[in-house]
């Protein structure tokens, strides 16, 4: 297929898997950040083709993984009401909460349904005005701008049966609060190429110079990591740390403008929690106040219903790229993508699934 | 900020098991291979049911005859390149085809929803008289229940079907062994695409139409061609990735496919890329895959290749060994991987 075929040629990629390895002369981790790559990674056996001195370390880029418990168990909340009609991106419904998930709450009658995209929830609201529908915003910026859109068109309709879940998370921040951790090993980053398309790269030049890491922003195919790895790699061994664009074919320096201008229109910037992480200042969004009216949580009396997450996996350390998933001890056991233990094992972006998906047995790895 | 060593590093409690059943569990998936073990076979197990097969071959006074059964829920019921009756004609046609039988018989059981438009029904009737004078089988019992309006969804149609057996060949996936090839007798996932292009208002440059289809015809050519086939499979719910795997798990063995050798045609592969689904798990209703010994697998390739509905036939892998169950792929950029079993569901109601 024409601008895909391309991007997973297998002679190209073993010539740019040569390359890294006649330039790679120490040790390197690296992390991708979004779950897309991560997927693609394993995937594509994308690692198997570098060198053993590289280490690819897999980040919280995966929307569905570090949605907090919290946020899922107002979900399931609000989907349980009659009346409402629940629509969600379908990767949302296996998450488990404190005690259940949206499929059981479908079993038993909730009215869940999972859209394509959030402006369907929006047709939605329009031709059941007898019925409540709650989007479930979810996604980092790449998702953002279609949330916002939703809202805004639900304002311009005067829609008073449309209300979003907001769990928006921001990349930037969750970079800050790994590279400001002391356990953090990671020397460069892959940065999440659809991200990047929507807000551009301005953002990172302060992050690359104040941790001293190289940042490339880099695409989802085979040949665009590749590619992206030996960018990062270059700048390592050269003892460089700045920002460089791989995915040139989507990406511009100033992103996408209108898109951004339109998520500014709706939203705020607020303090999030991260599943698996904690709350990270200033990374998420929230409805601002002129569309605060669509904030299913204040709708629904939900604000102020907090939740701790119970000590069970090691989500965490994946999501924070400590542990690898094979190296947790439920993986592949008590933690299946059929009975997840965690996010990560959930969500087919999530490191924990794509490793069972595609690696549960090293020696089907080709290793 | 806190350090990231002081977060809680925790997430949450377990769904071992759920007290209701999910669309997941009819999904052709693991969920629904965990029901059928669970609770179909352990209640109603007998060394017959055990063989797991599309259909069930039953000796009666000395004749081999294939038995099974299949229900229809595809929504919409009318779509592009086919419709429900069809489609329940072709389906039960094809797993009696998957032992290796000529189909004769079937039945037909309608659960229909008050309010469905006679006009309607008389479509699908239609369509359904028509796919079984193509196929050269007599529907020659039936059964009819409606339910009140809002209890279901317009039509549910359940066929069952009895084919005769005139070969000696063993074809159940206990009889796959190393060595043996693996073939895909068309292009694959053209049936998902379609109702998902339906379902979800996606337009394409060329309108993609199912592949329901009877594939009875072909296999009989395969069997009359004298072709050493060990096992065959309908590729329907989860797709090639959970026939394979079904196979594997019978037989113990282990399976390499090569996925550039996969037929998936560009329009498919499109569809696929934009809603996020891999095309080796999407649905089929006119495809099976065959494993069949090494020597015959040529001639065996020509045979597909040439029947109505082979043009995109191919050889995609082979039996390696012993030491499954376990399906592998080798990827695109030549790195190998497990090629799993979808988990849930992927394509609600497809079929």
């Amino acid at each position: 297929m024409k601008y895909l075929d391309e991007y997973r040629d297998g002679e190209q990629a073993q010539q740019l898997a040569r390359e890294i390895h006649r330039i790679t002369t120490r040790p390197w981790s690296i992390m991708e950040v979004c779950g897309g790559q991560t997927h693609a990674i394993v995937k594509f056996g994308i690692d198997e083709l570098l060198p053993k001195a590289i280490t690819l370390i897999h980040g919280p880029g995966c929307p569905v993984c570090v949605t907090p418990l919290e946020m899922i168990d107002k979900a399931l909340e609000i989907a349980a009401r009659p009346n409402v009609i629940f629509t969600s991106f379908g990767d949302m419904l296996r998450v488990p909460g404190s005690t259940t998930d949206l499929l059981a709450v479908k079993a038993k009658g909730g009215d869940v349904r999972i859209v394509y995209s959030p402006l369907d929830a929006v047709k939605l609201a329009e031709q059941s005005p007898a019925k409540e529908i709650v989007f479930f915003g979810v996604g980092f910026e790449t998702t953002a701008p279609a949330t916002a859109m939703a809202v805004y068109q639900a304002a311009q309709k005067g829609l008073t049966n449309f209300s979003m879940l907001i769990s928006h998370v921001l990349v930037p921040p969750a970079i800050e609060a790994l590279m400001s951790s002391p356990n953090c090993k990671v020397q460069g980053f892959l940065a999440a190429g659809h991200v990047c398309t929507v807000m551009g790269y301005e953002e990172y030049p302060p992050l690359a110079a104040k941790y001293h890491v190289p940042i490339v922003v880099t695409g989802f195919e085979p040949l665009d990591i590749l590619q992206g790895v030996m960018m990062v790699v270059q700048q390592l061994e050269s003892g460089r740390a700045g920002v460089e664009n791989q995915y040139t074919r989507s990406v511009r320096r100033e992103g996408n403008q209108p898109a951004q201008e339109l998520i500014r229109k709706v939203f705020k910037v607020v303090s999030r929690k991260w599943r698996g992480v904690g709350e990270i200042p200033e990374s998420g969004l929230g409805l601002n106040d002129v569309y605060v009216a669509f904030d299913a949580e204040k709708k629904f009396g939900l604000a102020d219903h907090h939740v701790d997450e119970p000590a069970e996996c090691l989500s965490g350390l994946v999501l924070q790229g400590q542990i690898k998933p094979h190296e947790c001890p439920a993986f592949g056991t008590k933690c299946t993508p059929e009975h997840p233990l965690g996010a990560t094992m959930v969500s087919s972006e999530g490191a924990c699934a794509a490793y069972y998906r595609y690696r549960r047995l090293p020696a089907a790895a080709g290793k | 900020m806190l350090p990231v060593s002081d977060f809680s590093l925790n997430c949450p409690v377990p769904i071992s098991q759920y007290p209701h059943v999910l669309m997941a569990h009819g999904g052709g998936g693991k969920l629904m291979h965990q029901l059928i073990g669970k609770m179909f076979l352990t209640a109603f197990r007998n060394p017959l049911l055990e063989t797991q097969h599309d259909s069930t071959v039953v000796e009666l006074t000395g004749r081999k005859l294939a038995f099974t059964t299949d229900s229809y829920v595809v929504r919409p019921i009318f779509f592009p390149g086919g419709d429900i009756g069809s489609m329940a004609v072709h389906g039960t046609v094809n797993d009696l085809a998957m032992s290796g039988a000529r189909p004769l018989y079937l039945s037909s059981a309608f659960i229909i929803e008050e309010g469905l438009p006679m006009e309607t029904l008389w479509r699908v009737v239609c369509s359904m008289r028509d796919a079984a004078q193509r196929c050269g089988v007599q529907i020659i019992t039936g059964d009819t229940k409606v339910v009140d309006k809002g209890k279901g969804d317009g039509l549910f149609i359940n066929t069952a079907g009895i084919g005769i057996i005139a070969h000696e060949q063993k074809i159940a996936p206990q009889n796959v062994r190393p060595g043996d090839v693996v073939l895909v007798s068309g292009d694959l996932g053209r049936h998902g695409m379609a109702i998902m292009a339906v379902r979800e208002g996606l337009e394409f440059e060329s309108r993609i139409e199912s592949d329901s289809a009877p594939v009875h015809d072909v296999v009989q050519a395969l069997m009359k061609a004298g072709i050493e086939i060990h096992c065959l499979r309908d590729l329907t719910r989860g797709g090639l990735a959970s026939a394979l795997n079904e196979i594997a798990e019978a037989s113990g063995v282990r399976l390499e496919v090569v996925e550039k050798s996969v037929p998936v045609r560009e329009d498919v592969h499109a569809a696929c890329e934009m809603l996020g689904l891999d095309p080796l798990h999407v649905a089929c209703e006119g495809r099976f895959v065959a494993f069949v010994a090494a020597n015959d697998a040529e001639r065996a390739l020509s045979i597909l290749r040439g029947s109505v509905t082979g043009a995109g036939a191919a050889v995609i892998g082979k039996v390696t060994d012993n030491s499954g169950p376990l399906v592998t792929l080798k990827s695109a950029i030549g790195v190998g991987r497990i090629l799993d079993m979808p988990s849930g569901e992927q394509l609600p109601r497809i079929c």
